[in-house]
C-alpha cells in the first residue's frame, strides 16, 4: 500500500520534472554540451578572475550593441572590483542630468549609476543593425534553458554554412542559435580584447569568462543564495530529525 | 523506551530526557521562526539602491566666497555656505550663554569657512530662507524662516523664534581640500 | 499529556480567564486545536490540510512584503520585480519563496484532494466541506494565474493574452466580456493594474473559506483511513498533543524540502522565457502555463471548437463539486472497494498524463501518437472516470467488511484481515 502511495506521489513529481525539461527542449531541439562551469552545483560559485575578465568582454565588445540597464557599475564590487576601480570605470561615461537652471547637461557617472546603453531606445537600435534588435544581455543567462551551454555555444558555434543550405541577407550561420540563422557577426575573435592579468584571449576564453559574468548579472546573489541554502536545509534538516524524535515520544504512552 | 517511561525508579531519567528533547526542539524551533522572519522586517530597510545614492560628493571649489548652494541628500536640502571673515567673526563673537541652543561655533565647522547645514527648520520642518543673495537673511544674518519666524545666526543656530534647537550639522568630510562626503 | 480523556483544558491564568468570560477567544482555540477530538488512526495523508494552511500563511507573508516593493505598471513591472531580486534586503530570498511557494501550495493541494477521493473524505455528511475546498482550488487557480502576470514577463503576458481571449467564446457577449476584463483593446496596463489588486484580495478571500472549510470539518470531525465513523472516545485523541507535534513534524519534512528547492533549483519549475520583458509584438514559440496548470490546459486544447474546449476546461472542475452525488457506494474509504482501488490509481497516471500533454506541444509525436490524440484519450477517461465508471462502481461494486470500530482495529479486534491491515497505520511513524 505504501509503496503504491509513494510511486503515486513520484508519477507527480515526474509531471513537474518532466514538464520542465520539455520546456527545456522545446528550445528548438539543439543539444548544447554541458561546460565546466565554476558556478555549477550547490557549492559552486562565481569565479571573480574570469567574471572581471567577462565584464571587460562586454564593455569593449558587446556593450557597443547591446545594453545591460539593470546593473550598475557598484553592482562590479559583487565580483571583486575595487571601489576606487569602481568609480574610474563609472566616470568614463556620462549620462544626462539637468542643472540649475532646467537645462540639460551631461555629467560623469557615478557608482549608483546604471550601465550606459548604446542606443537611446529600440527603434534607434534597430536601425543601426539592419532592423535587428540586440537583446539587453542583464537576465540573458536566465532567459535560454540551459543559459550558460548555451550562451558558450551560441559564442563559439559560428560556422561555414553547410553546403545544402541557402542562407538569407545579411545572416550568419551558427550551429547553436535556433534555426541556425543569426543577425550578429560572429562577435569574437581570437586577441580582441587584451586582458590585464595575462589572461590570453582565445574565442574560447573570452566566451566562457563573458557567460560567466553574464551568470552574475542575471543573479548577482546566487552565491550568497547557496551559502545560505546549506545553512538553512541543514538546520530544517536536523530539527525534523528532533521533530521525529519528540512526535514519537508523545505518541508513544498511546497503544 | 515505554518501559523507561512507566518504570518508577527510570520515571525522573526519562521525564529529564524527554524535557531536553522538547527543549531543544523548541529551542531550535524558536530560533528558526525569527531567522524566518528576519528577512521579511529587514526587506523594510533601504535597499541597496537607496543606500548608494545615501551619499553625495560635493565640489566645494565653484563656491565663492559669500555664495550658498543647496544640495538634495537622502531627500532633504543641504546648505553649504562659503563664510565670508565676517560671518566668521560674528559666529565665534557669541556668548554661549545667549543662544538658545547653546554650541560653540567651532563645533558646528570642520574648516571656518566651510558650512554645513541641514537647511530644514527644526520647528516644523519649513525651508529658511538665505541661500540666494537676494533672500532675507533674518536679524543675525544667517537664515529666517518664513513660517513662524525663526532666525538663525551665521554658524546656522536659533537666536530667535520657535525653533527649538540649531539647524543641525550632517555628517561629512573632506576627501580633498575641495571635495567633501556628506553622509 | 496521559489522559487523552480530558475533553476540557480549563483556563488556569485569572487574566486569560476574565477577557474569556467576556470574549472567550481562548475557549474557542482550545476547543478547537487542543481538546479537539480526532479519529486516532488518522496516517501522514491526513498531515497536508495543515501544510496548505501553513502554505497560505507563508504566501500572504511574502506577498504583503514584495507588494510593498511592486510596481503594478508596465513599464516599470517586470525592472521593480529584478529591482527586488537585486537591491531590496533578503528580496531575491522573499520572491524566489513566493514564486515556488506558489507551486508548493498546489502539490500540497493536489495531494490532499487525491487523499480525500481515495478516502471518500467527499461523501456524507462531508459534501459541504469538499465543495468549500473545490470553491478554495478555483480561487488558488484564479490567483496564481493573476499573480503569474504580474511580473510581466512572455509568458505572463502571452499566458494572459491567450486565457483572457477564452472568453471571446462565450456566444453573443463574449468580445464585450474580454474588453471589459481587459479595460482596453489588449492585455495593457489596465489589465495589470486590475489582476494586481484582485490578486492582492484574493488570498483573504480564500482565508475566509478556508475559515469556513474548518467550521465545516469540525461539524462532523475528521474522515480517517477505514472511512468508518468515530463509535466512542475510545475511537478519539485530543488533537494537542498528538496531531500538533505530528504536523510539526510534516510541516518541518515539508519545509526542507522546500528550502532545498528555493535555495538549489528557485527557478527549476519555472520558464525561462518569463526573464524576458513582455514583447506584445513578439510571441514565444511554445506558450506554457505554470505545470499546476497543465492537466486543465490539456483538456482545453484537446477539444477543437473554442467555446467547448472551455466548457470541458472548466467542466473537469464542475464535475468534483457533484462528486459526493455520483459516488453512491456505502464505503468510503477505498481500503475496502478493490476494484474503485485500481480505478483510483488509473485517475492518478491519467492526472499526470494530462499534465505531460499540457507540457508538450499538439503535433509532436510521443510513443506513435500527437500529443493532441494523447490528450483526447486522456481527457475521455478523465469524465469517463466520474461520470460513468464512478456512479456504475458505487451501485454495483461488492466491497469488503469494514471493521466494526476504529478501536476495534487498532487494538487487534474486530474482522479478520481488514482489521489486520487497518491496524498497520498506527505503527507507522
Amino acid at each position: 500500500m505504501r509503496i503504491l502511495r509513494l510511486a503515486k506521489a513520484a508519477a507527480a513529481a515526474a509531471t513537474i520534472a518532466l514538464s520542465a525539461s520539455s520546456a527545456q527542449a522545446a528550445g528548438g531541439g539543439i543539444h548544447y554540451e554541458s561546460q565546466e562551469w565554476s558556478f555549477s552545483g550547490i557549492f559552486g560559485t562565481i569565479d571573480h578572475a574570469a567574471a572581471q575578465r567577462g565584464y571587460q568582454v562586454y564593455k569593449d565588445v558587446c556593450a557597443g550593441c547591446h545594453s545591460m540597464n539593470l546593473l550598475s557599475f557598484r553592482n562590479l564590487e559583487g565580483i571583486g572590483v575595487p571601489e576606487h576601480t569602481i568609480k574610474v570605470l563609472a566616470s568614463e561615461a556620462e549620462i544626462e542630468s539637468i542643472n540649475g537652471d532646467g537645462e540639460v547637461v551631461m555629467r560623469q557617472r557615478l557608482p549608483s549609476d546604471p550601465f550606459p546603453a548604446p542606443f537611446a531606445n529600440p527603434q534607434a537600435a534597430r536601425a543601426s543593425n539592419n532592423g535587428a534588435l540586440p537583446p539587453d544581455l542583464s537576465l540573458m543567462a536566465k532567459a535560454r534553458a540551459n543559459g550558460p551551454n548555451y550562451l558558450f555555444a551560441l559564442l563559439t558555434g559560428y560556422q561555414e554554412a553547410p553546403g545544402d543550405m541557402t542562407m538569407s541577407e545579411g545572416m550568419y550561420y551558427n550551429a547553436a542559435f535556433p534555426g541556425h540563422q543569426i543577425a550578429m557577426a560572429p562577435p569574437l575573435a581570437a586577441d580582441l580584447v587584451e586582458f590585464s592579468d595575462g589572461t590570453e584571449a582565445t574565442v574560447e576564453q573570452m566566451a566562457h569568462d563573458l557567460t560567466t559574468f553574464l551568470m552574475y548579472a542575471a543573479e548577482p546573489h546566487m552565491d550568497e543564495r547557496k551559502r545560505t541554502g546549506l545553512k538553512v536545509v541543514l538546520f530544517l534538516f536536523v530539527l525534523t530529525i528532533l521533530l521525529y524524535f519528540v512526535k514519537k515520544k508523545v505518541w508513544a504512552d498511546l497503544h | 523506551m515505554a518501559d523507561a517511561m512507566h518504570g518508577a525508579d527510570h520515571h525522573g531519567d526519562g521525564e529529564t530526557r524527554r524535557d531536553f528533547l522538547m527543549m531543544t526542539t523548541a529551542a531550535m524551533a524558536a530560533v528558526g521562526a525569527g531567522a524566518a522572519i528576519w528577512p521579511l522586517v529587514d526587506s523594510l530597510n533601504p535597499a541597496a539602491d537607496a543606500l548608494a545614492v545615501s551619499s553625495v560628493e560635493i565640489d566645494l571649489d565653484p563656491i565663492a566666497v559669500g555664495q550658498a548652494v543647496t544640495i538634495m541628500w537622502r531627500g532633504t536640502p543641504v546648505f553649504i555656505r562659503h563664510r565670508t571673515a565676517k560671518e566668521i567673526e560674528d559666529a565665534t563673537n557669541v556668548a554661549l550663554g545667549d543662544l538658545p541652543d547653546p554650541q560653540a561655533d567651532d563645533e558646528r565647522v570642520q574648516e571656518p569657512q566651510w558650512l554645513v547645514l541641514v537647511g530644514v527648520c527644526t520647528h516644523l520642518g519649513c525651508i529658511p530662507l538665505g541661500q540666494k543673495v537676494t533672500d532675507k537673511k533674518g536679524d543675525y544674518d544667517g537664515w529666517f524662516c518664513p513660517c513662524h519666524g525663526s532666525h538663525y545666526d551665521s554658524s546656522g543656530r536659533i537666536r530667535k523664534g520657535p525653533a527649538p534647537t540649531n539647524l543641525p550639522v550632517p555628517p561629512y568630510e573632506f576627501i580633498a581640500d575641495t571635495l567633501i562626503k556628506i553622509g | 499529556m496521559a489522559d487523552q480523556n480530558a475533553p476540557h483544558t480549563e483556563i488556569t491564568n485569572p487574566l486569560l480567564k476574565w477577557v474569556d468570560d467576556r470574549l472567550p477567544l481562548v475557549t474557542m482555540m482550545n476547543h478547537a486545536t487542543v481538546d479537539y477530538p480526532c479519529p486516532r488512526n488518522l496516517n501522514y495523508w491526513w498531515n497536508f490540510g495543515s501544510l496548505a494552511g501553513f502554505s497560505l500563511v507563508l504566501m500572504i507573508a511574502t506577498g504583503l512584503v514584495l507588494a510593498m516593493h511592486y510596481t503594478p505598471h508596465v513599464d516599470m513591472a517586470f525592472a521593480s520585480v529584478e529591482r527586488i531580486m537585486r537591491d531590496v534586503n533578503f528580496g531575491w530570498a522573499i520572491r524566489f519563496v513566493h514564486m515556488n511557494g506558489a507551486s508548493f501550495f498546489f502539490i500540497v493541494v493536489y495531494i490532499h484532494i487525491f487523499r480525500g477521493l481515495y478516502y471518500g473524505s467527499y461523501k456524507s455528511p462531508r459534501e459541504i466541506l469538499w465543495i468549500l475546498g473545490v470553491v478554495i482550488l478555483l480561487l488558488m487557480m484564479a490567483t496564481a494565474f493573476m499573480g503569474y502576470v504580474l511580473p510581466w514577463g512572455q509568458m505572463s503576458f502571452w499566458g494572459a493574452k491567450v486565457i483572457t481571449n477564452l472568453f471571446s467564446a462565450i456566444p453573443l457577449v463574449g468580445e464585450s466580456v474580454v474588453v471589459w476584463l481587459w479595460g482596453g483593446f489588449s492585455v495593457d496596463n489596465p489589465t495589470l493594474n486590475r489582476f494586481f489588486a484582485l490578486h492582492f484580495l484574493l488570498p483573504f478571500v480564500i482565508l475566509g473559506v478556508v475559515f469556513l472549510h474548518i467550521v465545516a470539518l469540525h461539524k462532523n470531525g475528521s474522515n480517517n483511513p477505514l472511512g468508518i465513523d468515530t463509535k466512542g472516545p475510545q475511537d478519539s485523541i485530543p488533537f494537542h498533543p498528538y496531531y500538533t507535534v505530528k504536523d510539526y513534524l510534516g510541516l518541518g519534512a515539508f519545509m526542507t524540502i522546500f528550502a532545498a528547492v528555493v535555495f538549489f533549483a528557485p527557478d527549476y519549475m519555472g520558464h525561462a522565457d518569463n526573464y524576458i520583458e513582455a514583447n506584445p509584438l513578439q510571441t514565444p514559440p511554445h506558450i506554457v502555463p505554470e505545470w499546476y496548470f497543465l492537466p486543465f490546459y490539456a483538456i482545453l486544447r484537446a477539444v477543437p471548437d473554442k467555446l467547448f474546449g472551455v466548457l470541458a476546461m472548466f467542466a473537469a472542475i464542475a464535475v468534483l463539486f457533484i462528486l459526493p452525488w455520483l459516488d453512491r457506494s456505502p464505503v468510503r474509504s477505498m481500503r475496502f472497494r478493490p476494484v474503485s482501488k485500481w480505478f483510483f490509481w488509473v485517475l492518478g497516471v491519467d492526472a499526470v498524463l494530462l499534465g505531460w500533454c499540457g507540457a508538450n506541444a499538439p503535433d509532436d509525436v510521443w510513443m506513435g501518437l500527437q500529443f493532441v490524440v494523447w490528450s483526447r484519450l486522456a481527457t475521455a477517461y478523465y469524465f469517463l472516470h466520474f461520470l460513468v465508471i464512478i456512479p456504475y462502481l458505487g451501485l454495483f461494486e461488492r466491497p469488503k467488511q469494514p471493521p466494526a470500530s476504529i478501536a476495534d482495529s487498532v487494538l487487534g479486534g474486530g474482522t479478520g484481515a481488514a482489521a489486520v491491515a487497518a491496524a498497520k497505520p498506527m505503527e507507522k511513524a
